[in-house]
Formats: C-alpha cells, structure tokens, sequence
C-alpha cells in the first residue's frame, strides 16, 4: 500500500464530497439512528465501524437512496440533495456494493454489468464495453461468463465494477470482505486503494478493526444510532475503537434487572463434549469451526458472543444434530431442545394450528403419537395444558400459530421444546424481536431448566444479553473457539469478537 | 368453519360455472334451458345414465385426484398426471395380453399392480432431476405426458398393434384380464377400489405421522426440517412416486374396466381435469370422490348435450374453466399480489442490521 496518510490538517481544508448531517430514522419502536453525522472527503477510505444493529447500513442505506430519512441533510460536493432512489444516487456519482451479491446468476459478466449501469442491450459492444470498463478500472473481468459460474472473489470484484461502471466517484462497500478469505480481501482493500488514489472517495462498513487500521485514513464509529468517534485513524488503537463501539462498562442495558444466576460449584455430569470438531459452513464452502473442544455440564447456561457469520450459528445447529460434523468428535446428551433463530419460517408452520405444530416439533417422541398414529384429542389436551403452564395468550390448541403475537409464537417453541424434558437446551436468539415482559419470561424458563439439571448452550447478538443470562462466556471469531475468563470485561469480550489480535 | 368456507366456495364455483355456461349459451344462440336440461339427464337422468356414464367417467377421475391431493399436500406439484396414466395404461395392456390367461383374481391384481408400478417408473425421472439438479417437477411431469402420448402411439403401431396390424390400437384383453362390472351397468369394480382408496387417504391425512409429515413438508418444509428434524426431499419423493402410482393404476383400471385395449385418446384429459378435482375438494379425500363425481357427471352431460341440443361437447369446458379459476381465488394466500408490499415492508427492518 503504496500511499502516506496525508494528516488530518491539510485535509480538513478540502471540501467534502459527500456529507450527512443530523441524520434520524426510526423503524417502528426502533431509533436506527439518532442524529447521525458523517463527512466523506476526496481520496479518502473512509471506514464506519459499529456493532450490529448499530446503524451502519441503514446510514448507508440513507446516503444511497434505498432509505428515506426522518430528519437531516444529503450534501453532494456542497449542495443539499434529496436522493430518493439508488438511480439517482448513481446519477449523482454514487455507486453501493451491498453485503449480498446482487448480480443474475444466469445473465453473462457484460449483462449483469449493463443492467446495473442502464447499458442498452447490443451484444458485440456490449463484451467491448465491458472489457474496456474493467481494464480502466484495474479489474479485468471475463464478458461471456455467467455471473452464477464466478468464484466469490470475482463475484465480488463484479459487483464492483457495477457499482463503479456509471462513473462513480463516491463508493459505499457494505462489508465487503465478510465473504473473502483473507488473500482475497487483502486484494479487494488494494483495489479500493487504486480507486482511491485516482481521486475516488471509498466508505467501508465492516467489523474488522485490523482492517480500519491498515486500510483507512478516517473513521466514524456508531453506537446506537449516534456517532461515538469520528476522525483520523492514525493515533487510534484495536482497544480504543473497541472500547467506541461497544461502550462504557455501565453500560444501559435492557437486561440489567436480571440477575445473573450463580456459579455452580458442585460436580457436574458432562452433556455436551466437542473434540477436535470441525464444522463446514452452511452454504457447504469453506470452514465455519475449526478444530474445537468444548465440555459443558449439568445446569451450565453458556452464552456464545459473536458477530454474524463467525460460525456460531453451525456450532449450534451441530449441537442440536441439525447439521453433520465435518470431522471430529461431538457427545450430545439427548434429547435436545432447540430454538430456532427464525421462529415463522424454521421454528413453526404458520399455518398450522397449535397443537399440529406442538406436533411437529415433537414428532414420535410425544406421548400421544404412537407407532405412526396420532391421538388428536390428547394432543389438543396437552397442548392446552402447555399454553396455560408457560402464560401463552391464544384462543385454544386449535388456533392457527399465525393468529399468535411474536412473543406468544415464541413461548409456544420454548413451550414445546422443553415439554420434552431436554438434557440439552441450544437456542438461538432465543428473544430477538420480543418486549423485555416476555424476553425475561423466556429467560426464565431457561434458567429454570438449567437449574433442574439441563445444560443451556445459546447465542444472542445483543452481548447485553449473553452477559445476562450467561454464566459462562465463549466467543467464536472467524470458527475459532475461545473461553472467556470469569470477571472479562466488556471491551475485552468486544475485541475478542472481532478478532483483534489480528 | 374454515371446512364450511370451503365447501361454500366449492358450491359457488359450480354455481357460477354453470351460470357462465348458460349466459355463454344464450349468447351464442343456443336455448339454454334445453341444453342444460340434456347435460342434467345425460349426468343424473336415470340410474343407467348416473352408474354408466357419469360414475364411469368419474373413476379415473377420483383416483388421479386422490394421488394430486398426496401430491400437492406435501408441496410437490405433479402437473404430469395424464402421462403416468398412459404408462399404466401400457403396463397394463402388456401384462393382461401376455399373462391374462390365468385365473382372473390373480391376472386382475398382476395387471393393476403393474400399471401402479408403471406409474412410479415414470414419475421416477422426475423425482430423481428434482433431487440430483433441482429441476422443478411442474416442467419435467409435464413434458413426460407427451413421451407418454408418444410411446402409446409406438405401442400399438409396434409391440402391442392387434394381430392384423391394420388399426393403431391393441388385440382386447382376455375376459379374466377384465374387471367385474356392477349387475345390469357398465360401473366396474374400480369404482369400488377408488372408494375404498378415498376413504383409507382419509385416514392417513386425518389419523397418521405419515399424513401430518406430508402437509408439514408442504406448508413449511424449513420448518418440518429444522423443528421437526423430518426429511423434507424424502417425503416430497415419495409423494410424488405416490402420486404416480395412482395415475398409474387409474390407467390400468381405464384399461381393464372401461376400455378393454390400448390405444391414443384413450383419456379425454383425465389427469389434467383431475389436478382441478382435487384443488377444488381442497385436497381432501372425500371432497375429491365428490368433486371427482361432479366432473365426471359435467363430461357425461356434455355427450348427452352435443346430441340432444346440438350444444358441441367442449362447451363444458367453460365450466371447468370457471370452475378452476375460483377453486384458486379460494386457496390463494390472503392478500393476493402482496409480493411488492412484503418486500417493501421488509426493506428498512433488513438494513437495520448492519
């Protein structure tokens, strides 16, 4: 990387680009963003960095046209604009490459690439057209082939070329090497550099503090929908990021008035034990756990702190023996309970009516399925019974699981689950979407089941939540497993997600 | 309630059908008093009319609908129903020719079940592309119906052509080959088999694991597999093969009750007017018998149409037509064209995780 960082006095005196002033949204109950502000300044890399849900994308979302804004002002080289669609982002010289690929598997490299840049469609100077634009940019792409056939990293380098081919000089990267290896992001951030260096301006969100550090002369850093520091990158450190990011120790928390449960001393029986497991990712390419070993006893609850996409989420599901090992040894006391991140879509069928999905969920093990046959009517008494035990609001076992409110949708699959009597309880976040009322309901009824013997493995994105409920921490980063030591601090746990040393 | 809706919905496509048929017919010049009243006494006019004409045509009709509502149940949409039909048909044409000589339970069964058998083979490429490629099985049943229309025209100008070779069509089938008929009608003993089929469906959708597995795979296969740790690709399979084995048995029952040979157009369109039986009956075993009957006595009438009121037998299609359209109001999901508004809504919740 061949440029010096120019200091922060000689570059405070050129125009920005591209700013955001006093930028507030809110989804629903949800403030995203709470007078937001953010300067993009001529040949900068500029990097935005929060934890999820911290605003990032949405703030990007805004500047691209995808979002309008509740309050707060768009200035493109100095001049107030409304930018109200992605079209007129690129108009104005603004090209987004989103954190899923947006290219037509089926359509070539110079037809994905006309699509996006509004090309007419004719054939032979089309492929001329493309090659010309990818040579320029520094980005050779072959025209003819098809977009669904590139590996990733080309993928990737398609859609920047999209993003780039209406002339852009303003580029928005919206994690853009969460899916490369290494090598390859290592080869994205030097052709970012190139874009750069030509007098393009870049903003890359991403959670990868090494980066920020090698790669970008700004920062902004969001925390709940407020920028929490915004400046030059020189001078700051893995721990001083970390520390804007996730906040003061006391931090306000929704999960405060939980206490958290007791270690427990006693001896405890071994329910789940990992040796050397390795686990493939979902989508079937590359790692998402690494050699790991794990031992969780009797009456543990133990919280997983991770970023999305760090191979938790395969770590859970093998343990709940929905996804195969790749290699290794993995012990699970049975049964399993588990709670599914997506409640409509994985936990239950909507359609069906209560009892049918306590049906699902329990298959042969339920008492009154039999051998094949299914004994409706006890089913129904059962599930009523269920209902009133865990306070589940609904007009009957017969009701359809649609007609339930979230939180009651949620009960009815922790409700479910347990009534199996588990060994072992996985769950994923276990109360994303739900009121504190319910969420401390469910948590509830988890440490109960610990505390009647079960071992508790579960993941939630909000940390606040894995240091309520959680006696025990472990942070997977990049697959790899690691034991948080008792007493840790936020900013310790904070940068062991994301991997900071490097 | 929501059974009642269904059936309010089901007496109102017919309604309707019937009443676009009459404005139709009107319009057209025809009387359509008198055209209606022959479609009714062709259909219901007497018992040999209901048993010989209406309760025939149904057969087929009800046992294809019966295998649809196994397969659409758990999400596999086997649109191909008329091509399984014809493999039955030649399965069993071939074995009541050549095995047919022996004592006539023991034929009858050989020739049903290898027309069942057919059925499964046919739907068997199917199954295996959806597997292995993902190919959708709306496509690849579908374009099979016309290598089994294809292969029928081959059969009986080749292997199977009666022995003067000189009409496309097979030798009949020896008599212990042939299904018992009902004392003084032309209603075969398959009406019986699709009864009895009808009412054992029932109770493997109401009463088993097996039924529950397959209407979980159809409306939530990620949560059938996820929650309910069940083989979503392994039920929708053996749905399918299912479903083709009903088809399949239909066309040998068509063989072997009604037809006696083999040859092309043996079916008027059974298993695609089928696909509208069983969505009409919402699926459901005994709905698709009633349904099934309904159908068949709508192309018995039509015969009876065309001859008495000069009205051409196709005209019974607008019937089936309308029919089909407000069977599929009834079972779209609430809100109809709401693609575009859920992705709106969604939008700004997605990009809150950043």
């Amino acid at each position: 990387m061949g440029l010096s960082r120019s200091s922060d006095g000689t570059l405070s005196r050129v125009p920005p680009v591209f700013e955001l002033t006093g930028i507030q949204k809110r989804f629903g109950s949800v403030q995203a963003l709470d007078g937001a502000d953010f300067t993009l300044r001529p040949g900068e890399i500029h990097a935005l960095l929060g934890e999820n849900g911290a605003g990032k994308s949405t703030l990007m979302h805004i500047a691209y046209g995808l979002v309008r804004s509740d309050t707060g002002d768009v200035r493109v080289d100095g001049v107030v604009r409304r930018i109200s669609s992605p079209r007129q982002a690129r108009e104005l010289g603004i090209g987004m490459v989103h954190q899923h690929f947006t290219s037509v598997p089926a359509l070539t490299v110079a037809e994905n690439i006309a699509l996006a840049a509004g090309w007419a469609v004719v054939p032979n100077q089309l492929r001329d057209r493309t090659r010309r634009l990818s040579e320029r940019l520094g980005l050779p792409l072959d025209p003819d082939q098809r977009a669904g056939r590139l590996s990733v990293a080309l993928k990737q380098r398609l859609e920047i070329v999209k993003a780039l081919a209406g002339d852009a000089r303003i580029l928005l990267l919206d994690e853009p090497t969460a899916v490369l290896a290494p090598a390859e992001a290592e080869e994205l951030l030097r052709v970012v550099r190139v874009f750069t260096e030509a007098g393009g301006s870049a903003v890359l969100i991403t959670h990868k503090l090494d980066e920020v550090l090698r790669a970008a002369e700004r920062v902004t850093v969001l925390r709940q929908g407020t920028v929490t520091y915004a400046g030059t990158v020189a001078g700051q450190t893995v721990e001083s990021l970390t520390s804007a990011m996730i906040g003061p120790e006391s931090n306000r928390s929704s999960f405060t008035s939980l206490q958290p449960a007791a270690p427990r001393a006693t001896a405890k029986r071994e329910l789940i034990r990992l040796q050397s497991l390795e686990l493939s990712r979902e989508s079937g390419y590359g790692i998402a756990i690494r050699p790991a070993a794990l031992v969780i006893g009797s009456g543990e609850i133990v919280g997983i702190a991770a970023v999305e996409g760090n191979g938790q989420r395969e770590l859970l599901r093998a343990v709940a023996g929905r996804i195969v090992r790749l290699r290794g040894r993995l012990e699970v006391a049975q049964p399993v309970a588990f709670i599914p991140e997506d409640r409509t879509s994985e936990g239950l069928v909507p359609e069906l009516d209560l009892t049918e999905n306590v049906a699902l969920g329990l298959g042969l093990d339920a008492p009154w399925i039999r051998r094949g046959w299914i004994r409706w009517g006890e089913g129904r008494a059962r599930t009523a019974d269920l209902l009133q035990e865990f306070g589940i609001t609904a007009s009957g076992p017969r009701a359809r699981a649609v007609s339930l409110s979230g939180g009651n949708q949620q009960k009815l699959i922790v409700a479910r689950e347990l009534s199996r009597g588990p060994a072992v309880i996985v769950a994923e976040n276990p109360t994303r979407g739900l009121d504190v009322v319910a969420a401390s309901a469910i948590h509830a009824r988890l440490r109960s089941a610990a505390a009647a013997g079960a071992a508790v493995l579960f993941h939630s994105s909000d940390l606040d939540e894995v240091l309520a409920l959680a006696e025990r921490v472990i942070v997977v980063a990049r697959g790899v497993i690691a034991e948080v030591p008792p007493q840790a601090s936020r900013a310790t746990i904070g940068a062991m997600m994301l991997g900071g040393d490097g | 309630m929501a059974r009642l809706s269904r059936l309010a919905w089901a007496v109102a496509a017919v309604v309707l059908g019937l009443g676009v048929l009459a404005a139709g017919l009107e319009a057209m010049g025809y009387g359509a008093a008198p055209a209606l009243g022959a479609l009714w006494s062709g259909a219901f006019g007497s018992w040999y009319a209901f048993t010989s004409t209406t309760l025939v045509r149904a057969v087929p009709l009800i046992l294809i609908g019966l295998g649809i509502a196994i397969a659409f149940r758990g999400g596999a949409l086997n649109i191909g129903a008329e091509g399984q039909f014809y493999a039955g048909a030649i399965a069993a044409t071939w074995v009541a020719l050549h095995a047919g000589e022996r004592p006539a339970p023991v034929a009858i069964i050989a020739v049903l079940l290898a027309a069942a058998l057919a059925g499964v083979l046919w739907v068997a490429l199917p199954v295996w592309l959806k597997l292995r490629f993902g190919v959708i099985e709306v496509i690849s049943t579908l374009l099979l119906v016309f290598v089994a229309e294809l292969l029928v025209s081959l059969m009986v100008l080749g292997p199977l052509q009666e022995r003067g070779h000189i009409y496309p069509q097979s030798d009949a089938i020896p008599d212990s080959a042939r299904l018992p008929l009902i004392a003084g009608t032309r209603l075969h003993a398959g009406f019986l088999l699709a009864l009895a089929l009808g009412a054992a469906l029932w109770f493997v959708f109401s009463r088993t694991w097996w039924g529950f597995k397959l209407r979980a795979v159809g409306l939530g296969p990620r949560a059938a597999e996820v929650s309910g740790r069940i083989d979503s690709q392994r039920v929708g399979a053996t749905a399918l093969f299912l479903s083709g084995a009903m088809a399949g048995l239909a066309g040998g029952v068509e063989v072997s009750g009604v037809s006696y040979a083999l040859y092309p157009n043996l079916s008027p369109g059974y298993g695609f007017t089928a696909i509208a039986v069983a969505l009409l009956a919402g699926l459901h075993p005994a709905g698709v018998v009633i349904t099934g009957i309904l159908f068949g006595a709508l192309e018995a009438g039509a015969g009876a149409m065309q001859r008495e009121a000069g009205v051409p037998a196709t005209a019974v299609y607008v019937v089936e037509a309308v029919i089909i359209i407000v069977a599929l109001l009834a079972t779209a999901p609430k809100g109809g064209w709401s693609g575009a508004r859920v992705m709106r809504r969604k939008r700004p919740v997605a990009s809150r995780a950043s």
